[in-house]
């Protein structure tokens, strides 16, 4: 199985103070494979999908590294070629799906604009397109939902139409920012279960960002354990959950409340794995100075 | 599923109406005025000098708002002030309102040194006191009616400004605006197609808004005797003349004072209620 996104060394930092927020991340999603990207918040989690699809917020600046999509390096690529490569190959489906649908603008075009405009489809194409895929996420009467407005829809809604907006392309990847965190628990696991399924249908990688190693457990294949934008663990979901390698990991996986426990109260991340994280990015910290 | 906000009805929105009833009415009034004015705008009669309106003693019939003291047709001169008053607020208006928006467009959402310096010249220019600034405009300009709008523009684009840019800003961080960039949209379409439209209630909220800052500015301008020539009726110089003869016949000021208030009122008024009508976010 060869990567279709190849993420090597990739260091990002912030543009006023220079403090680095990704530390020479590396990962590899395979062609059709889910992977993880689990971290606290701050962790820089939601920055590694972020720079992927090219759209980091302007404090941060990437310094060096590498980002190949189909063994091309999109930091390197023109800014043109660039937004080509990442708008006919990728899609993203946001966290949030309140903010995540343009309010001014009816759902269908919203969908098909980029169908029509990015990928040059016929106008017909693409409308019957955002129909079939809308009915594919279960929403009932996709022509009628197509006319409404996103304040007309329940946030399940939305989250499933900016599901079907993500695949209506057929991506080869999917970035997926923490796309349950905003949803009430009982939607949630709908969520879940649709994106596994669409993802499986479709067979498109898929780069979950998420918080939560329940998810994990559910979705993914492989992960990636992020500690202050380094990568402290990388592998299988099976491994991950028999035993963890990195003492950062085995503390976080301790620390996940378990419903087969109720009565158990919460382990924090105990402060002398902290300091010894802490001490491990110290240390390469040190060393990337003295190579930059 | 539908949620139901959708089928929840708004109420009619009194102020939209009224409001616009009365703009309505200066508009017809200002389109019609030679058929609609009982009497010439410009003729003077030393011999009906001072009538009262028509409900008082002594009133003239065919003079039903009064005359003043060189017995010109008070209504009449306020229907032509409307003329005026509306041709100043609709192009200094929307001129404004174009260079404002553009401005806080492109500082909104390319932000860096576009920001930069469009931010400290609007610092800047909040800095010098308005009035004075108009009247030092129209001395180099020359008085008239076209320098009465490039003054207003001048001095205001940046009230656009401000708001336009705070907006584009907040809209800016909206995933809505990510996705749309991950799609493969140009900067310039995502700015056009997609925040537009959701930064367009604010812009005709404000658009209302300066048209009735205008009729003022056009108003203190007349006032001070800056604006179009003397003789012409505008409401500000209608109010300039009243002034001096307001104990002997207060109608003279009252009357186009009201309209100037009900017209920079109901510019106001009409634009919330647009807003709250038409925002989809309010909605």
């Amino acid at each position: 199985m060869s990567a279709f996104l190849e993420i090597r060394n990739l260091s990002a930092r912030l543009r006023d103070t220079g403090e680095r927020v990704l530390r020479s991340v590396s990962l590899e999603v395979p062609v059709g494979a889910v992977q993880g990207l689990v971290g606290e918040s701050g962790a820089g989690k939601s920055m590694i999908g972020r720079a992927v699809l090219g759209v980091l917020p302007k404090a941060v600046e990437i310094v060096e590294g590498e980002i190949l999509l189909e063994g091309r390096d999109l930091l390197k690529a023109k800014p043109s070629e660039r937004r080509r490569l990442i708008g006919t190959r990728t899609a993203l489906i946001p966290q949030d799906p309140l903010t995540a649908l343009n309010p001014s603008r009816r759902i269908g075009p919203q969908i098909t604009d980029r169908l029509v405009d990015i990928l040059g489809w016929e106008k017909a194409r693409a409308t019957a397109r955002a129909a079939e895929i809308l009915a594919e996420v279960d929403i009932p009467q996709p022509e009628r939902v197509m006319r409404l407005y996103p304040h007309e829809l329940s946030g399940g809604m939305r989250q499933r139409i900016l599901i079907a907006s993500a695949f209506a392309a057929e991506p080869k990847l999917i970035v997926a920012d923490e796309p349950t965190t905003a949803l009430d628990v009982t939607v949630q696991k709908q969520i879940l279960h649709l994106i596994s399924q669409m993802q499986a249908r479709h067979g498109t990688a898929l780069l979950f960002v998420t918080h939560d190693l329940g998810v994990v457990a559910k979705i993914c294949d492989s992960l990636s354990v992020l500690y202050a934008g380094k990568v402290v663990e990388e592998t299988t979901v099976q491994k991950f959950f028999a035993a963890p390698q990195h003492p950062y990991s085995a503390a976080l996986l301790a620390a996940t409340p378990r419903h087969t426990d109720a009565g158990a109260s919460l382990e924090p991340v105990p402060r002398a794995v902290l300091d010894a994280v802490s001490a491990e990015i110290a240390a390469d910290d040190a060393s990337w100075r003295r190579h930059g | 599923m539908l949620d139901g906000r959708g089928a929840v009805k708004r109420r009619a929105g009194a102020r939209l109406w009224l409001s616009g009833l009365w703009l309505a009415l200066v508009v017809l009034a200002a389109v019609f005025a030679p058929l609609v004015s009982p009497q010439d705008p410009l003729a003077q009669d030393l011999m009906l000098g001072r009538l009262p309106p028509f409900w008082m003693p002594d009133h003239e019939p065919g003079f039903w708002l009064g005359t003043d003291s060189l017995g010109r047709d008070v209504l009449t001169r306020m229907i032509y002030g409307a003329r005026v008053a509306l041709v100043v607020a609709l192009s200094a208006g929307v001129a404004t309102c174009l260079i404002g928006t553009a401005l806080g467009l492109v500082a909104g959402f390319y932000r860096g040194w576009a920001d930069r310096i469009i931010g400290r010249l609007v610092d800047i220019w909040m800095a010098f006191p308005p009035v004075l600034f108009a009247i030092l405009l129209i001395a180099v300009l020359g008085t008239g009616l076209s320098s009465v709008v490039i003054a207003i523009v001048v001095i205001d684009w940046t009230r656009f400004c401000r708001v336009v840019r705070a907006e584009t800003l907040n809209q800016s961080q909206m995933d809505y605006v990510h996705s749309a960039r991950v799609a493969g949209f140009t900067r310039l379409r995502t700015l056009v197609a997609e925040i537009l439209p959701n930064v367009l209630p604010v812009i005709v909220a404000l658009l209302t808004l300066e048209m009735g800052i205008a009729v003022i500015v056009e108003a203190i301008l007349s006032f001070v005797n800056l604006s179009v020539s003397t003789d012409a009726p505008t409401w500000g110089g209608m109010i300039a003349e009243g002034r001096t003869s307001i104990y002997q016949a207060w109608w003279v000021l009252a009357f186009p004072l009201a309209a100037l208030f009900l017209t920079v009122l109901s510019f106001a008024q009409f634009g919330e209620g647009l807003r709250d009508r038409f925002d989809p976010v309010l909605r």
